[in-house]
């Protein structure tokens, strides 16, 4: 007997529920299809070509008029359900109508998520859910200007959709790197730098906080950091709740869905609900192809044949605005879990395995998915890896034959494959350097100028050498930064400031890291690189900082830390010795001592008491000393003429404002410096980093002195003739140093590899880069001139307090 | 048996970072690595006792920040050439808070 199935939701799980019971068994159910859109069956996962211009609506429609017909199926489109009384198993339209069901169908999908944002009701605010909304971003033009809320799947393809329609696009993305649950920050980063490379404009790390309006329509997003950004349409993209009110006024089980088993069938037996709405051993579901399974056991289960929902290995293959992405498994770090990366920044490429007692576990693919079905299938199989382990990311076509040696790979390239990218210098042109007596890497460079750009190539035309002159050839073992990497601090240099790397996920991918985020060798060393060559492009990185300057203080063996303000020049008055001795009674300071940089040292505080100390210490008008910076630390003064019967200058004076003009700097290692005001040198200004004699005829400054690990006297720089030459001589540079020297160099070393020549042309003789090294030091100065211990204090004192405090609890 | 207590937000750790838990019998510390795994550690490295949560997280390691020995966050087995292991406790996420396992820390005091 043909029984009545009532469906509410005509979307894509259903839709093919119905064709699965159509199909098998026509004549088992009358079907009657509720549908609150005006419409039946699209293919959802198409509106964003629909959006971008390349497909129609027609074109999209899974379920016609004519297939409805054609089936029996009775459509009730643009009918909302009113009500259901399972008990007497009727539903109620929105019309009045109540129609009788044997079983019933729940399909009623999801809704966008709306952030409450002050503004969120103004007109022009959506989601992109359907064709209305699809609808509204397709009236956008070259003359209008859109914001997207949401950096996941949706929002990148709202966003690329309307960028191909020449609309203004900005999307605002609250974490770090784009759809963070599907990809890693270095396939993130690449997906980024494809959409800016559309003329989107991404915002990551950014807080909304108020949608403005102008007479009840939308003008602008306002971000937290104060940023507004105009905008004629805004988009919200930011996530989906499965649509379950009326199965909850229906009295059914819900959860974060509808609760079902693996019969798809609800807590009521007549009742079984598919797709977007459910909730099945604890999981939601978004992806079509889950969807399906859905749909098929549904149908399944309503014919009374045996069948079985199982969730399987979430696997996510994407085309995002024509970049390929995958993502499959559990692609997080653990112990015991190998990182097996290859990057191929050319091509932009992007490959992460992630391997786990001999098997492949998770993995991440951007930019060539070709293999992902291949790996997709080591995930889901478990298959032992263990043989195939040292060619595995290659691809299937590397398996099964010899081992891969990459020298081998390169005596196999034909004579005009490309080595050297920036240059297009081909294999054939190198060999026949070679031939021609360049039999070094320093020689190809000079005569074919192979690798002489951007670097990465290096290794290759070292390989085309090894291959071409066989054992007459070594390849030189370069010191690179750590393990991570095999470049070199100056190539990682080059690479940041050549490339334009505004961020250590940039730096990893285009410099082919090996890691998946560094380590704490490498980290600091970039975290400098970055901010010294992009002050105002890059954030500092705390978590990529040693912990001296995480926390702004030394820390000492017993895990205390010492305090040090800065004392300007060395000079200090009553008021400020007053509250550092009031500070070390109140906080019990153990050792209070005077360093050699002539300022006061308190030590053995302890870690949660920091910002109070330094609040107090900020309250005397005293701000934090660097003591424990890879940055300006001292400038260590005399008395000059203000009291010394022999001064020639103002030293003292001096000092302050070469300190006023260099604090707050970091550096590539720390640096010290020192103003003497008569050849008697009491500040001991020629073992400095930067020291300044001075003269009755004005100012000696001398450069690159050590007293540490090395004893060096300072080499002379030049002689200034005023004081404010010396002080500009001085910043400049410190500012060359800032720009070329490789992190934890001390000047001495840096001059050692660059020449004092160098340093002399660029400072001294050439006054146009003079000036413009001391304007670039000014505009990073703009950032970094400030007091950390205030900021800490006004913003992150509590990060210093434990999270809990257990010991209570530990006693029970 | 576990007894699970709910410790903070996991947002109050700062990803790649660390911080404590006092306990009668000295601190636990608490890391959150780059893909938000959180691990829990006694803040002691083997060497000389270095406050481990001061360390820079990689991976699903940390540094100790007094003489860079490297420590495993799931293992407390001291990585490399030098060796040594640190206590670890069970930690976990759930709806975005840091969870720990109270009975092990027990056990911890006792010990």
């Amino acid at each position: 007997m043909t029984q009545n199935l009532i469906i509410i939701g005509a979307g894509m799980a259903t839709g093919r529920a119905i064709e699965h019971l159509v199909e098998t068994a026509p004549d088992a159910y009358n079907i009657t299809l509720f549908n609150a859109e005006p419409r039946g069956n699209y293919n959802r996962i198409m509106l964003s070509p629909v959006l971008a211009g390349d497909k129609t609506y027609e074109e999209i429609v899974t379920h016609d008029d004519a297939w409805y017909a054609e089936h029996g199926v009775t459509c009730r489109f643009g009918e909302r359900v009113a009500k259901i009384d399972r008990a007497a198993k009727t539903v109620t339209a929105a019309n009045g109508d109540v129609l009788a069901y044997d079983k019933l169908m729940f399909g009623t999908g999801s809704n966008p998520f709306m952030i409450p944002l002050p503004g969120h009701d103004l007109e022009g605010v959506i989601a992109y859910r359907d064709l209305e909304d699809t609808e509204q971003m397709m009236a956008m033009g070259p003359d209008n200007k859109v914001v997207v809320i949401g950096g996941g799947l949706l929002g990148l393809e709202a966003a690329a959709g309307m960028a191909a329609r020449g609309v203004d696009v900005t999307v605002v993305h609250i974490m770090g790197h784009l759809m963070e649950r599907q990809l890693d920050e270095a396939a993130g980063y690449l997906l980024r730098k494809a959409l800016i490379d559309k003329g989107i404009t991404v915002k990551c790390s950014a807080n909304s906080k108020e949608i403005l309006g102008e007479n009840g329509k939308v003008r602008a997003l306002l971000l937290d950091d104060g940023t507004e950004l105009p905008c004629d349409l805004l988009v919200m993209a930011v996530g989906i709740r499965p649509n379950v009110a009326l199965a909850q006024e229906a009295g059914l089980a819900v959860g974060k869905g509808i609760h079902v088993d693996d019969q798809m069938i609800t807590s009521d037996a007549d009742v079984l609900a598919v797709g977007e709405c459910v909730e099945h051993q604890g999981a939601i579901f978004g992806l079509v192809a889950p969807l399906y399974d859905q749909a098929k056991v549904a149908a399944q289960t309503l014919l009374g044949e045996e069948a079985a929902f199982v969730q399987k290995e979430l696997s996510t293959k994407l085309k995002v605005t024509g970049c390929d992405l995958f993502s499959a498994g559990d692609f997080s770090d653990g112990e015991g879990r190998e990182d097996i990366v290859f990057r191929d920044p050319a091509r932009g490429v992007y490959r992460r395995l992630v391997v786990e007692d001999n098997a492949l576990v998770g993995a991440v693919m951007y930019g060539d998915t070709a293999d992902s079905n291949w790996f997709y299938g080591l995930i889901k199989d478990k298959t032992d890896i263990a043989e195939m382990r040292d060619t595995l990311i290659f691809g299937p076509a590397y398996q099964g034959g010899d081992t891969a040696d990459p020298l081998s790979a390169v005596a196999a390239l034909p004579r005009d494959a490309e080595i050297c990218g920036c240059n297009g210098i081909s294999k054939g042109q190198i060999e026949d350097a070679i031939a021609a007596g360049s039999t070094d890497l320093g020689a190809i460079k000079a005569t074919t100028k192979a690798s002489a750009s951007c670097g990465t190539c290096t290794g290759l035309v070292e390989q085309v050498l090894a291959v071409t002159l066989g054992d007459d050839f070594v390849i030189p073992a370069a010191q690179s930064v750590c393990g991570c990497t095999e470049m070199t601090h100056e190539d990682v240099r080059r690479m940041i400031k050549s490339q334009k790397l505004t961020s250590m996920a940039a730096v990893m991918q285009e410099c082919g890291w090996k890691t998946s985020c560094g380590c704490h060798v490498c980290r600091p060393a970039l975290n400098f690189y970055l901010l010294a060559d992009w002050p105002l492009e890059y954030q500092d990185d705390p978590q990529s900082r040693f912990i001296n300057e995480r926390k702004h203080a030394n820390i000492q063996k017993d895990g205390t830390f010492s305090v040090v303000p800065r004392m300007w020049g060395g000079i200090t008055n009553a008021k400020e010795l007053r509250a550092i001795a009031d500070a070390a009674d109140k906080y019990n300071v153990p050792t209070v001592k005077v360093t050699g940089g002539q300022r006061i040292d308190l030590l053995g505080v302890k870690g949660e008491d920091l910002p109070a100390i330094w609040a107090d210490l900020n309250a005397a008008g005293m701000v934090s000393g660097h003591a424990y910076s890879k940055g300006l630390r001292t400038v260590k003064t005399c008395v000059g003429t203000d009291h010394c019967r022999f001064g020639t200058q103002d030293s003292t004076g001096l000092g302050i404002k070469l300190e006023k003009a260099l604090w707050g700097s970091w550096t590539p290692h720390k640096v010290k410096l020192a103003v003497s005001g008569c050849p008697r040198n009491c500040a001991e200004a020629t073992c400095k980093d930067v020291g300044v004699i001075c003269v009755d005829s004005g100012y000696e400054v001398s450069v690159g002195g050590a007293a540490g690990m090395d004893l060096k006297e300072t080499e002379a720089l030049a002689k200034a003739p005023t004081e404010q030459e010396a002080i500009d001589l001085t910043v400049a540079f410190v500012q060359l140093y800032r720009e070329n020297a490789k992190y934890l160099d001390r000047p001495y070393k840096f001059i050692a590899k660059v020449g004092l020549n160098w340093v002399k042309e660029r400072v001294v003789d050439d006054l146009d880069e003079r000036a413009a090294l001391i304007k670039r030091f000014e505009l990073s100065q703009s950032i970094y001139r400030k007091d950390p211990w205030a900021e800490h204090v006004s913003e992150k004192a509590d990060s210093y307090q434990p999270l809990a405090n257990l010991m209570l609890e530990a006693a029970e | 048996m576990t007894d699970w207590i709910d410790i903070a937000d996991l947002n109050d750790v700062p990803k790649r970072g660390a911080r404590v838990v006092k306990t009668r019998e000295g601190c636990v510390a608490i890391f959150r690595t780059g893909a938000d795994e959180v691990f829990a550690l006694d803040n002691a490295c083997p060497h000389k006792q270095g406050p481990l949560a001061e360390g820079i997280v990689h991976g699903a390691s940390v540094t100790c920040p007094l003489h860079n020995w490297v420590i495993s966050l799931e293992t407390g087995l001291v990585q490399g050439e030098d060796e040594g292991q640190v206590a670890t406790y069970p930690a976990r996420v759930e709806g975005g808070r840091i969870l720990l396992d109270a009975t092990f820390l027990r056990a911890r005091a006792v010990a």
